[in-house]
């Protein structure tokens, strides 16, 4: 591979590599939003049971 | 119309009376721009051309203009009386053309000790090279005034300032250096008018977003 | 935007963006001519242009919602308009990436001051991370998203003015000037430029879409926590 076609990878790659990265930190997010839900979910019905 | 160049005036003279009583912002930056200068020459390596020079003496100007937009709110924020000029029945965007003002008053006072201290140090002053400083004061103090008022509502406002402050003051660096160094000033001294009047009028009818709750 | 009308809007562009991406960068590497000059490495043009111009388009988006935030004073517009500034931070990054890429390829540096684009995007890179700066010292509420507003409208006013800038600054300091033919783009080059715009908007477009969705699903949770706490 030349040295051109070296660094024409590179330069793709990195989109590539930023686009995955995103994808990894929003599923990150997701699952604390998931956590996030569950625990209020059990906030309310607690609050049911306790005759709200 | 009398009523709100009034409010901009009385605005504006508070300021300075309260400067002239506690005397906080001007020695400091005059004693700063000064010190600047001084270090600047222990930083130049000794074939620095002409261009240098300029450009640590724009540098310097820049870094005391931080001084006083830093402390521009600082007065208002303590004593609790942004909120008190914020109900009062003026025009916000009065407010800004008080500071503004202002502050290129201690901008002015300050490069009246500095200009000839970079006469002495450095070297001769050009009549460019002032048109120069007196448009960039300009772009200075509105937009700085401007910033100053969204960094009095942050945390750590002496440190955002600074941040905010330097990306938009680059152009007025180029122009700057520029109207001092250049064959054609005409061209840079042109530019800084052009900056000054778009961040102006964008400063002067933004402020009251920025100010009100 | 109701909320399945943006999910939905998020799927359908993803595989817009996905579709797009393939095709734009297969026609790049296999299809597109190779440059006589610079020879196989002028093909890093086919993401370095499009990831800079789509970063210009989300700051543009920000500024426009930032407008509506100001003048409709719905606070709705606000997360919008932090969303398409971190979309355009994130593209402007890329483009410093790759950007930096193509000088060490195309002159033996990483960084030239002579490419007026890259200088652009460092001074905008500087400006709108403090965009970020401003927003975590400040505290949430009306205020916060009125002064990010009016910091993102700075941000658009201030792209014109630092080009003029940079274009100024050149006759002052003397580069050696590094300069690359611009591809004479004939139309098959055109073509391959064209899909792979097509392909960063998207891509944006859907990245901006899916964070806009993490953003509010945040807030309305926040407040749904405030209710029953």
């Amino acid at each position: 591979m030349s040295t051109g076609e070296k660094y024409l990878w590179a330069a793709y790659l990195v989109v590539f590599a930023a686009v995955l990265l995103y994808v990894v930190l929003i599923s990150l997010k997701v699952g604390r939003l998931e956590r996030e839900l569950a625990s209020l979910a059990e906030l309310a019905r607690d609050r049911e049971t306790r005759g709200g | 119309m009398t009523g709100y160049l009034g409010d901009v005036a009385a605005l504006a003279r508070k300021d300075l009376l309260v400067e002239l009583r506690t005397r906080d912002t001007v020695p400091a930056m005059l004693l700063f721009v000064v010190a600047a200068l001084v270090v600047f020459h222990f930083a130049l390596p000794a074939e620095s051309s002409r261009l240098a020079a300029s450009g640590m003496l724009w540098i310097a100007l820049l870094f005391t203009a931080l001084l006083a937009l830093v402390r521009a709110f600082v007065g208002e924020r303590d004593q609790g009386t942004l909120d008190g000029l914020i109900l009062a029945p003026c025009d916000r965007s009065a407010i800004w053309l008080g500071k503004t003002l202002s502050v290129l008053a201690f901008l002015l006072f300050a490069e009246a000790v500095a200009l000839p201290a970079f006469a002495l140090f450095y070297e001769h002053v050009t009549w460019e090279l002032v048109a120069g400083v007196a448009l960039a004061n300009v772009g200075i103090a509105a937009v700085g005034t401007l910033l100053g008022a969204m960094a009095a509502a942050a945390r750590a406002r002496e440190l955002l300032l600074p941040l905010l402050f330097l990306p938009v003051a680059i152009p007025l660096v180029v122009g700057g250096v520029g109207a001092t160094v250049a064959d054609d000033p005409g061209r840079y001294l042109a530019f800084l008018a052009l900056y000054d009047l778009i961040f102006a009028i964008l400063s002067w009818a933004s402020f009251e977003y920025v100010v009100t709750e | 935007m109701s909320t399945s009308l943006r999910n939905n809007g998020a799927a359908l562009l993803s595989l817009t963006a996905a579709a797009l991406l393939v095709a734009g960068l297969s026609l790049a590497i296999f299809w597109a001519p190779e440059d006589a000059d610079q020879g196989i490495s002028q093909k890093i043009f086919y993401v370095h242009v499009p990831v800079a111009l789509t970063s210009y388009a989300a700051f543009f988006w920000a500024a426009w919602k930032a407008l509506r935030l100001l003048w409709k004073g719905d606070e709705r517009h606000d997360l919008e308009s932090y969303t398409a500034v971190h979309m355009g931070v994130i593209f402007g990054v890329l483009t410093l990436v790759t950007g930096s890429i193509w000088a060490k390829v195309s002159w033996g540096q990483w960084w030239v001051w002579s490419e007026r684009q890259l200088t652009l995007f460092l001074i905008l890179f500087l400006f709108y991370s403090a965009y970020f700066m401003l927003r975590y010292s400040t505290d949430p509420g009306p205020r916060r998203s009125r002064t990010s507003a009016v910091y993102a409208l700075f941000g658009v006013a201030l792209i014109p003015v630092s080009f003029m800038a940079i274009r100024l600054a050149e006759g002052l300091i003397h580069p050696v000037v590094f300069k690359r033919d611009g591809p004479d783009m004939e139309g098959s080059m055109f073509l391959t430029f064209c899909v792979c715009l097509a392909a960063m908007l998207a891509l944006a477009g859907a990245l901006y879409l899916t964070e806009l969705s993490g953003k509010r699903a945040d807030a309305s949770l926040r407040e749904l926590r405030e209710r029953l706490a």
